[in-house]
């Protein structure tokens, strides 16, 4: 008896073991065939992706052609240069890497490797995030101008020019800021990669899309034929990257090549409406009232951020919808409280996968309480964002000059033909 | 009045070059706070055959069309049935090979006689679809050995899977580019 009770937890351990292996086994409900006449498993081909090694040639290709274009922009001061350009990258970045890995999305792929440990960016993409910004710093939007496909096939296909009234202008142009915080926010909850899912342009990269996306990306396009680049100006979150960063660039290009002559030729050459007019008179104004006026929209900044912060903390729990999880456990939920039954392929699945409900509202829970955590900081991202375009409506600056715009000019250099100074070189 | 605008200037060169520093300072430091999170090697999608539940959602959602979702079969874990729960359709009137016995809606699954009494299945990937009907066929009732994979010649790599975002088992994850492949009779023998 004393010698069983030793033996006794191998024994169970073996039942356990034989147990497991017979329920581990159950789907294999017919034994394996032993064939008699030397019969072999045919061979099937595991064929692999392109491997990393091409990823940093698009990586030496991104290089390439950010410098080219700025080359092309600031020394050569060449639009037909710049468009061979465009098409190259159209070509390569679009048609043949299939609009895969873009500049625009890699924001989500940083913000998923930012908040959440189980996640590893690759360094392509890490690169594909920072490389065009370090540019935007050092020559303006070049990415823009030459190299984004998605830039590139709204540049080849803007043959009018129909200028945006100011003001319908300014609220379009709030749009972005709104898509680039709520991309970051959902990449970082890991619901949804929202910026890679409305890609307008990739189905014509791939031919082949939703048809709902078909009509979107085509409706850009005709729209784009007379409202140039309106991706670009009313939707791209990482434009908003790019206009920071080109604010404060080393070198950008100009529209004369010399001294402007403020001959006012260039007003009307801009698609954008990024040409700073020039305005010597405004020296000689009284600037009593303006002072007054900017210290009033200074202290309005924190309030607005603050309010929009409270704003998007409250809307949180109906934003965390996007996610998978909470929307079926508020599915399930409904199903177990009013009695609606739960019938998407997710609840399906859920029933099938033997995951308990305790689990999934625990899961809802955590992904909610990320949602909380992180929307507040969209919101005050964009209170300080209306905040400070708001102040800088107040602020006059002085200038001699027709300037870009360094924040709103893509670069694109069709300004350039509309200044008579010429220099020969 | 000439120095108050080289003041203005001056001041205005401050700014910008602040504004520089403070935009490339996090910008350059993102590899180092991302040192650990960074991979070389990059990653892929790929189905966990073991978490698929078969909802035919891969064929409809993937950017390609066909999808590069394909079926596959386990071969050392297939039983050679003559009555293949994948192959032929449940219901039929007749046990014989003709089209409106098979299951596959694209008769992409060919079946080659070995010896008796066994059946060898191969599946055609320029005809299969990835609609997984053989799939859950084979899983109801035979081995499970007919499972889904995606093919990463077909595979375009986005940057987020179009199916990982629909599949309601969340079968469909990241996994490293040099081991692209989940394949049953691997994880199971």
């Amino acid at each position: 008896m004393k010698k069983f009770s030793r033996y006794a937890p191998y024994i169970i351990l073996l039942i356990m073991f034989i147990g497991h292996t017979v329920l581990y086994a159950q789907p294999q409900r017919f034994p394996r065939p032993e064939f008699e006449g030397g019969y072999t498993f045919p061979t099937h081909q595991f064929l692999y992706q392109r491997g990393p090694l091409w990823e940093y040639m698009d990586v030496a290709v991104l290089v390439i052609a950010l410098l080219a274009t700025a080359w092309m922009v600031i020394k050569k001061r060449s639009r037909q240069g710049l468009v061979w350009i465009s098409v190259f990258s159209l070509a390569y970045f679009g048609f043949y890497r299939q609009g895969c890995i873009c500049a625009i999305g890699s924001v989500q792929n940083l913000s998923l490797a930012l908040f959440n440990e189980t996640y590893a960016i690759p360094v392509s993409a890490l690169l594909f995030f920072s490389i065009p910004l370090i540019a935007a710093l050092l020559f303006g939007r070049v990415f823009c101008a030459g190299v984004c496909p998605l830039g590139a096939i709204q540049e080849l296909t803007g043959f009018r020019q129909l200028r945006i009234p100011r003001q319908v202008e300014a609220v379009l142009s709030a749009i972005p800021f709104v898509y680039l915080g709520l991309a970051v926010l959902f990449a970082a909850t890991e619901s949804q990669f929202i910026i890679c899912r409305y890609d307008p342009f990739v189905g014509f990269f791939r031919i082949d899309a939703p048809y709902t996306m078909v009509i979107f990306g085509s409706l850009l396009l005709i729209v784009g034929i007379f409202v140039n680049r309106p991706y670009c100006r009313y939707l791209c979150p990482y434009g908003v990257l790019q206009n920071i960063f080109s604010r404060f660039s080393v070198k950008h290009m100009t529209i004369t090549p010399a001294e402007c002559r403020n001959c006012r030729l260039c007003e009307s050459g801009c698609p954008y409406d990024a040409i700073l007019q020039s305005d010597p008179d405004a020296e000689t104004e009284r600037p009593a009232r303006s002072w007054k006026e900017s210290a009033i929209y200074l202290s309005v900044i924190p309030v607005i951020a603050i309010g929009l912060a409270v704003l998007l903390y409250n809307i949180s729990p109906s934003l965390a919808v996007v996610n998978d999880n909470v929307k079926l456990a508020r599915e399930i939920r409904l199903e177990k409280n009013e009695g609606i039954k739960a019938v998407s392929k997710n609840a399906v699945a859920f029933y099938e996968s033997g995951k308990t409900e305790d689990e999934l509202f625990a899961e809802e829970q955590k992904i909610t309480g990320r949602f909380r955590k992180g929307a507040p900081w969209v919101g005050l991202f964009l209170g300080l964002s209306l905040g400070i375009g708001l102040f800088r409506l107040t602020a006059r600056s002085v200038r001699k000059d027709y300037e870009p715009d360094r924040g709103r000019c893509y670069s694109c250099a069709k300004c350039m033909k509309f200044c008579p100074v010429k220099i020969n070189n | 009045m000439d120095e108050n605008k080289n003041n203005r200037e001056s001041r205005r060169d401050f700014v910008k070059a602040a504004g520089r520093i403070l935009l490339a300072a996090p910008v350059l430091a993102l590899p180092v706070i991302l040192a650990k999170r960074t991979d070389v090697k990059g990653f892929v999608w790929q189905i966990d055959p073991f978490k698929c539940t078969s909802c035919e959602l891969c064929k409809s959602s993937c950017v390609m069309t066909p999808s590069a979702v394909k079926c596959m079969n386990a071969f050392p874990m297939c039983g050679y049935c003559d009555f293949c729960p994948g192959y032929l359709r449940q219901g039929a009137k007749t046990f014989n090979t003709a089209a409106e016995n098979q299951l596959c809606p694209v008769g992409a699954i060919k079946r080659k006689f070995v010896e008796e009494p066994y059946f060898e299945y191969t599946i055609d990937e320029k005809l299969c679809d990835g609609c997984s009907k053989c799939v859950k066929g084979c899983y109801d009732f035979g081995n499970g050995s007919l499972y889904l994979q995606i093919m990463h010649n077909l595979c375009v790599n986005c940057n987020q899977c179009a199916i990982a975002r629909v599949c309601p088992s969340d079968a469909i994850s990241r996994v490293p580019a040099e081991d692209p492949y989940i394949r049953k009779e691997i994880k199971k023998l």
